[in-house]
């Protein structure tokens, strides 16, 4: 989707303002935000890659006006909603009024720290052979999905080089669908600057990690 | 607030037109509710909530990737180890888990100087560096470090030398990326204590260089 989060190559937005001795969490509600997230996360009722596509379809303005936080918060709440886990009128009262709906499972204090050290690998075993190599002269296809995708804009219909494969990996253009994770071949590929965004980069090259359906030979 | 239409999009009214305090406050209390909610329904334990917290304010931080850096500027064959299978190096120090599970170290020296973006959200080492900065998740840093790296140096204060190569790397899958900072000048033999003191986690994104130790007043006898 070409939404307002992919932002690589875009202009005017200011100056990055670092922020000397900054805390975790700026304000406590952040605390909480975070960690629902987390654990809701943890459930199972959706994956990494739909909490993606649900956080970059706000809507723009609300996107660009928001903290990072805030974001993640409405995202989740657009999530809960869809799955029928809980309604708005609950969301207003914070009161439950229906029934919970079966969840996949709950993330239990008791689990907390096996599974923060587990973390969740998106390495899968696919059938088959990758079609690159490192070294491989690649070009990204021009492409311009309306749903969730991992290929930003600014690397779309341009030449790079194959630096390096991952194995196959979770596909995220596939799973924000919720009907299948579809793995696939990953890899970083390197796009020389100038053939990104011609003499006006201060950049040499960039490298972009792409799923071998964004990528023809060339 | 109106939240009691349905609507996905009922938030946005909260959002645009009320700007300044009350709108952290607006925050907490949509937050708190929220939580009692999910608790109420059985989908989340707010003990195990309290643990994921604690875990990212007091026991994850850039103190962990700093060992790494120390370790590798150090022993050269840890270094040769990180650089061909970071996820297996860094965790041998017991850095693993959630948004570190793939990673891949990227050495900065005298003629590469790496930085380390993610333009579609904000995707981050977080066993090695943390929950990332504002600034990190920011727009700004966003769209400008893949097109003017060096105009995000200088925003950092760093100026490199003109003919040092500078390579973006965008994090859009879950690879997760942690820059090896060139070793400072004067510093070889230090312990990895020491070493580590002078680790900043902004040489580990790319936008910063590790510090560089004053000069010894009292000379050694």
């Amino acid at each position: 989707m070409n939404g307002v989060h992919d932002m690589g190559g875009m202009q005017d937005f200011g100056a990055v303002t670092p922020e000397a001795d900054e805390p975790w969490f700026h304000h406590a509600w952040e605390r909480r935000a975070f960690a629902l997230t987390l654990a809701m996360g943890a459930t199972g009722a959706w994956n990494l890659d739909q909490a993606r596509s649900a956080r970059e379809s706000l809507p723009p303005a609300r996107y660009l006006a928001s903290t990072y936080y805030e974001i993640w918060f409405g995202g989740m709440e657009v999530l809960l909603r869809e799955r029928g886990l809980v309604n708005a009128a609950e969301i207003a009262a914070g009161r439950m009024q229906e029934p919970a709906r079966p969840i996949p499972r709950r993330l239990d204090a008791g689990n907390v720290a096996s599974a923060l050290a587990l973390g969740a690998s998106t390495r899968r075993t696919i059938p088959g052979a990758p079609q690159f190599a490192p070294g491989d002269a690649v070009r990204t296809m021009n492409v311009n999905p309306p749903t969730h995708t991992r290929l930003p804009r600014y690397c779309r219909g341009k030449p790079g080089t194959i630096v390096a494969m991952h194995g196959a990996h979770v596909y995220p253009d596939v799973n924000s669908t919720g009907r299948d994770e579809a793995p696939q071949w990953l890899y970083t590929v390197r796009f020389a600057a100038r053939d990104l965004w011609g003499p006006h980069t201060s950049a040499d090259a960039v490298h972009v990690d792409c799923f071998e359906p964004y990528l023809e030979a060339r | 607030m109106g939240h009691d239409h349905d609507h996905d999009h009922d938030h946005d009214h909260d959002h645009g037109h009320d700007h300044g305090g009350s709108e952290l406050s607006e925050m907490d209390l949509r937050v708190r509710a929220l939580e009692s909610l999910l608790v109420e329904k059985g989908y989340v334990d707010p003990a195990a909530m309290d643990l994921l917290i604690e875990n990212y304010e007091t026991r994850v931080g850039p103190h962990n990737g700093a060992r790494v850096v120390a370790k590798a500027w150090a022993d050269a064959r840890y270094r040769e180890w990180l650089l061909a299978d970071a996820t297996a190096a860094i965790a041998s120090l017991g850095y693993t888990g959630r948004q570190g599970e793939h990673m891949v170290a990227l050495p900065n020296s005298a003629r590469v100087h790496n930085m380390v973006v993610c333009t579609l959200c904000s995707c981050y080492p977080w066993p090695v560096l943390g929950l990332p900065p504002v600034w990190y998740k920011s727009a700004p840093y966003r769209a400008r470090a893949v097109i003017d790296p060096r105009g995000v140096l200088a925003d950092f204060g760093v100026r490199l030398p003109d003919d040092v190569e500078v390579r973006v790397w965008d994090s859009t899958a879950e690879i997760r990326y942690l820059v090896l900072p060139a070793q400072p000048p004067g510093t070889d033999g230090w312990s990895e204590e020491r070493l580590a003191t002078l680790v900043t986690r902004d040489s580990m994104i790319g936008t910063g260089l590790a510090r560089t130790p004053e000069p010894r007043t009292t000379a050694s006898p």
